[in-house]
């Protein structure tokens, strides 16, 4: 340490801080060699289309699709407020009502018979976490059989109830519920699992205590099993919402949008205007919609159900 | 009116005391639940699979058919040699093992820089990584695909497996897990003149097996199923995956769809495969981030 001056200088940890700033140095080098390959695929495939998409939305298409003139918000405007677009989130908003809460009241009590104590047990949760292994397309074919109008096993369980028979997939009172039917079955093993991975997390010592209390089954049930599930509940809502939200395989193969554009969601219309009208611009404004709406539905979801739910 | 209610719910109580004394009887009620949604579940797994070995004419039978009296075990030949099956699934097979490594290795490393290196401005990279978890691949499919176009490289592996290598919900699993690594492990190491890449491989890659198990489950998973975007962009029979070969099977063969219904069982074997020999990890993947641990 040189000191020129009669003047006492304040001795530094110099070396120290040199060491550690090179040790930072050397990790933000290192940091940027094993962080660069998720950056950039990032940057490419997610962030750059975000804003692209954006973008896309300020311009109108030529029957080509290639860019045509900027319109700025005008085209925002224009689709977003279109009745086919509202039509599209109506129908998106009645997918998600009729999948998402029958598939997690099935799922609990799907979770909850397989969370017994029994012989054997694990062949029946191999059996009821299955779905989760079907894909969409598979699933899509096998209920294209089950629905089929005249054959069908559901055909034949609407004959045996002495219902009138229906073209379900045809029928435009009845082809977002056939789809629906289709689609709670495909989720069920995956909210089956997660329930199940939720109730086996609860602590056995306090169904002991609700035991010792006297507590009824259904009392257990409401006041120990519900609250103890509920950041499980909280994920399924919110996982199964957005799912609803991004559905598009099972309506290409069952519907195809159809009939009368009673099962035509979010997803589908944007597939459409982009792939088959090659309008970007308006399916890019949808897209640009459908970001907003997820989002803004994830947070809200996260908002409302926090204060419900029950953390340890 | 009131007496009769009563009569029998003084009736159910006496069978279910007498059910609940025997343990027998209790079990068999559980049974009989567990096999009721079990029959529910798998019904439509069932009826393809009945559908697959009926004959030609028995498919447009009614009522169905819920057992094939007579097995057509050639419909599975017929299958995948009325449609380019096999080369389908061997797209599905290069698509999903290609994506799968790739994502254990971006993640990995990923995962290691933000759980053991300190370095500026890494807390907000981590949240930019998450904020990925927010755009739902719907979202951006028009940029991308023309991204894919721009390159020439529609109907390519390139197309089907670049776009989804790397991965915020397996970097954020296996930060997790490398978070309870020890620190002194990585201080020993060092001493012993292990470099951050081969600390990495040799020593935190083989802690963390489960774990690395589970993203490669659940990577194989969502890259074996995945519908729209190889639907975008692929065209030729060639390239297609499984699923979209699938789905064209619709309008292919409408008058044997014993035969379609043998392809879709072909398809979902995998899966099914891949449920029986790896539940443990899929469930570990899957409900990450569900439970509170």
């Amino acid at each position: 340490m040189a000191v020129t001056t009669g003047e006492p200088v304040p001795r530094l940890p110099l070396p120290g801080l040199v060491a550690r700033g090179l040790t930072q140095l050397k990790n933000l080098g290192f940091g940027v060699l094993f962080l660069w390959p998720s950056i950039l695929l990032f940057g490419a495939f997610v962030f750059y289309p975000l804003i692209k998409s954006v973008y896309l939305g300020f311009y109108e298409s030529d029957p080509l699709g290639n860019r045509g003139d900027f319109v700025g918000f005008d085209q925002y405007r224009s689709v977003l407020a279109g009745s086919a677009f509202r039509h599209s989130l109506r129908i998106t908003f009645q997918f998600t009502m009729y999948t998402v809460p029958p598939a997690i009241v099935l799922g609990l009590g799907l979770a909850m018979l397989a969370n017994q104590k029994l012989p054997g047990i694990s062949i029946f949760r191999t059996i009821f976490a299955s779905t989760v292994a079907t894909s969409v397309a598979v699933a899509s074919m096998m209920w294209l059989t089950l629905l089929n109008p005249t054959t069908g096993l559901v055909t034949w369980i609407l004959d045996q109830l002495g219902q009138p028979r229906l073209n379900l997939l045809n029928d435009p009172d009845w082809a977002l519920v056939a789809v629906s039917l289709t689609t709670i079955w495909l989720n069920l093993g995956l909210a089956t699992i997660v329930f199940l991975a939720g109730l086996q997390s609860i602590p056995e010592r306090l169904y002991e205590s609700a035991r010792i209390d006297g507590a009824s089954r259904l009392g257990t049930f409401l006041h120990v099993t519900l609250p103890m599930l509920s950041p499980t509940l909280l994920f399924v809502t919110v996982i199964g919402t957005i799912l609803a939200f991004e559905s598009f395989g099972q309506i290409h193969i069952l519907t195809r949008g159809g009939p009368l554009d009673e099962t035509k969601v979010i997803v589908y219309s944007i597939w459409e205007n982009a792939f088959q009208r090659f309008d970007y611009g308006v399916a890019s404004v949808q897209a640009v919609g459908l970001f907003i709406l997820v989002l803004g539905l994830t947070v809200i979801q996260l908002r409302f159900l926090e204060r419900r739910v029950f953390y340890q | 009116m009131a007496t009769r209610i009563e009569a029998l719910a003084t009736k159910v109580v006496t069978v279910e005391r007498a059910v609940r004394r025997r343990p027998w009887g209790r079990y068999a009620l559980r049974y009989l639940a567990l096999m009721l949604a079990a029959a529910v579940i798998i019904a439509p797994i069932y009826m393809t699979a009945v559908n697959a070995l009926l004959p030609k004419q028995a498919i447009v039978a009614y009522p169905p058919k819920l057992f094939p009296s007579d097995p057509q075990w050639g419909n599975f030949p017929k299958a995948l040699d009325q449609v380019p099956l096999a080369r389908y699934m061997l797209n599905s097979t290069i698509q999903t093992g290609v994506i799968v490594v790739g994502q254990l290795v971006t993640s990995s490393l990923a995962a290691y820089a933000f759980a053991f290196l300190r370095f500026p401005g890494r807390s907000l990279l981590f949240i930019i990584f998450l904020s990925t978890l927010m755009v739902p691949l719907e979202v951006s499919i028009i940029p991308n695909f023309q991204t894919i176009q721009q390159l020439g490289w529609l109907d390519t592996y390139q197309a089907l497996t670049i776009p989804f290598l790397a991965t915020a919900f397996g970097t954020f699993l296996l930060r997790q897990h490398f978070m309870t690594i020890p620190k002194e492990l990585r201080d020993a190491a060092a001493i012993d003149g292990y470099g951050h890449l081969r600390f990495l491989w040799s020593v935190v890659l083989p802690l963390s097996r489960p774990v690395l198990a589970s993203l490669a489950v659940f990577a194989f998973l969502s890259a074996w199923n995945q519908y729209l975007w190889p639907l975008l962009v692929t065209n030729d029979d060639n390239m297609r995956t499984v699923q979209i070969g699938l789905a064209a099977l619709r309008g292919r063969e409408i008058d044997s769809f014993n035969v379609v219904m043998a392809g879709t069982l072909i398809a979902a074997m995998p899966m099914f495969a891949m449920l029986v020999f790896f539940q443990g990890q899929l469930v570990r993947g899957l409900t990450a981030g569900a439970v509170k641990r």
